[in-house]
């Protein structure tokens, strides 16, 4: 029968309509809250808050109250605000070097306090303009000690540009929560998330220092 | 009474609706029929190839995400065989199933997204569009788990990929697997029986398989109009001898073929990805000896592969440097555009619209 193939079409979009379209739509980032999102908040009971806090349960069941909520994310999530350890950090500049679009500017001070050890040198700039990042995380790949990472947030709205550029200071007081990307031994832990907990410097490396066959096999062609 | 009417130029594009991206169409047309037709490009012109003569290998695989933006794998895939050719670099099988897996959801995500906008652009304004996105979010997600982005994934490395894959990507797969062939069926009965969409496509802009070889089509345009050439099946690379799969080809070749045939791919591509979860063991997935700068002897390599809208190449040449002296990229849906005036001239300025989706262009790809 000619139109049969409408209706069908029209059946398939009604049940979408009435069954799967709540389930399919994140709510971000806010979403209307509940007597029980709110007594939850509040760790109470929802029928002791309600009785306790008439007006805010009149409000949240006409809607009018809203919570922010978090978007699922997976921890090999590339975000902004990298997590970069001082004390891990050796100021070599392989970050700078593989980073496509030389976003990376390093300035080191050879006159640093661990100079006389040949162990690292003072890094007086560490600039990074996440302006114009694409967050490719090949520094990350590249970083031999295991100093930079990932960071796990994305929500780093700017009014200006020169705000978009992480300095040093940025860096040291930055909450250290390293995304996994390129971190296997941060995956092999079993309970590491990086939206929960920040890590410490000398837990999150695979080694202390790397020895010199790990850094042929990782820039030299044999 | 004849009515006398002059021939009228109009401009398609770049900003318009039904454009996919910035592209131009400049239209000659007697009254609702057109005579002529000139595609103009270029409004997304980044110099890609001149980027790559000074970049190192690896870093060239994050300016391949941005080349056909809704395929980043396939892209990545062309690029790292390409410089394994050139290298002589040895690949771990458990990287090149995984590869397979990734580049096949690919192809489901871009054939999803090639699917909805044929629709939108015949006037199914959102619903078919955006169940085609809920799948693709699906596929995005699984992305997401494996390598941290949904776009613009920066997965593959000459030599393997990146890092092996977590517990929870084969787990949420797995579900995939089970719920995509009900959804794909699903959005067939929207539109496979749908009236309006077969009076708008039967017949459209038909390729005959002698105009398509002439222009050296490829993809799912080659196969509407009953060749069949598959660069998986004429020149298996990776793993996909030992895979068991049809390559499905259309009848007439007109608007209404290069949708089935698209369809009838994904499915396809599920039974590849789920041969490939069967077969897959554990094991390296990079090969260690490949360092992050890499100095390639001199020579140069071609390797095709077939993406989701046709046989997409690199050819790289190397003066044994750091980075290639050149670096080509034969972009599928630049070289299927060609068509694009013997489909629709001599039909209906509403035709146009339709043929030009069915073709499947991205602008990242033309431009490049």
């Amino acid at each position: 029968m000619y139109g049969l193939g409408l209706i069908k079409g029209l059946g398939i979009t009604l049940k979408n309509i009435l069954f799967l379209q709540r389930r399919n739509t994140t709510q971000y980032p806010d979403r209307k809250a509940s007597i029980i999102d709110l007594a939850k908040l509040d760790n109470k009971n929802f029928i002791s808050y309600a009785f306790t806090n008439p007006m805010k349960t009149l409000k949240s069941m006409m809607g009018m109250i809203v919570i922010s909520d978090k978007v699922d994310q997976h921890p090999r999530f590339r975000g902004e605000e990298f997590s970069w350890y001082e004390e891990r950090c050796t100021g070599c500049a392989s970050c700078a070097k593989f980073c496509p679009l030389g976003i990376i500017k390093i300035v080191t001070d050879q006159t640093g306090k661990n100079y006389a050890e040949g162990q690292n040198y003072d890094i007086e700039t560490f600039d990074i303009d996440i302006g114009r990042c694409m967050f490719c995380g090949l520094c990350v790949e590249a970083c031999p000690y295991d100093a930079l990472h990932m960071g796990s947030g994305f929500e780093e709205g700017q009014y200006k540009r020169n705000d978009l550029v992480i300095d040093v200071e940025r860096l040291k007081k930055a909450e250290k929560k390293p995304s996994t990307w390129f971190r296997p031994q941060l995956e092999q832990k079993d309970d590491y998330s990086p939206f929960d907990e920040e890590i410490a410097w000398d837990k999150v490396g695979r080694h202390q220092k790397p020895s010199k066959k790990d850094l042929k096999n990782k820039w030299i062609r044999k | 009474m004849s009515l006398n009417s002059e021939l009228v130029t109009i401009n398609f594009g770049p900003q318009h609706p039904s454009m996919h991206g910035v592209f131009r169409l400049r239209v000659t047309l007697d009254g609702e029929t057109i005579v002529d037709l000139e595609p103009v490009f270029g409004y997304l012109h980044r110099g890609t190839e001149k980027l790559a003569e000074e970049r190192t290998y690896v870093q060239i695989v994050t300016l391949t995400d941005r080349l056909d933006y809704v395929a980043s794998m396939s892209n990545n895939l062309a690029y790292v065989s390409a410089v394994e050719k050139l290298c002589n670099i040895e690949v771990p099988k458990r990287a090149s199933y995984i590869r397979v897996i990734v580049a096949e959801l690919q192809r489901i995500a871009s054939h999803l997204m090639a699917t909805g906008f044929l629709l939108n652009d015949l006037g199914a304004f959102g619903t078919p569009l955006m169940y085609c996105f809920r799948e693709r979010e699906k596929i995005l997600d699984l992305f997401e788990i494996l390598c941290g982005a949904r776009i613009t994934l920066s997965y593959m490395r000459p030599g393997g990929i990146f890092q092996d894959t977590p517990q929870e990507f084969w787990d949420d797969l797995e579900l995939f697997l089970e719920s995509m062939p009900n959804q794909i069926d699903e959005l067939e009965s929207l539109i496979t029986g749908n009236e309006i969409v077969l009076s708008r496509t039967r017949d459209v802009g038909i390729l005959t398989p002698e105009q398509v070889i002439d222009a050296s089509l490829s993809g799912p345009m080659l196969r509407a109009s009953s060749v069949k050439w598959d660069l998986r099946k004429a020149n298996p690379y990776e793993i996909y001898d030992e895979i068991d799969f049809d390559v499905p080809i259309g009848a007439t070749g007109d608007t209404f073929d290069r949708y089935l045939i698209r369809i009838k791919e994904m499915r396809e591509s599920l039974k590849i990805i789920t041969q490939c979860i069967n077969l897959i063991k554990p094991g390296p997935v990079r090969n260690e000896d490949v360092p992050l700068i890499i100095r390639a002897p001199e020579g140069e390599a071609y390797v095709g592969i077939e993406g989701p809208k046709g046989e997409l190449g690199f050819y790289l040449v190397s003066d044994g440097g750091i980075s290639p002296y050149r670096c080509k990229i034969r972009a599928p849906s630049f070289i299927n555009l060609t068509l694009l005036k013997e489909m629709t001239a001599g039909g209906k300025i509403g035709d146009l619209i339709v043929n030009f989706g069915s073709i499947d262009i991205v602008l990242g790809e033309v431009d490049r």
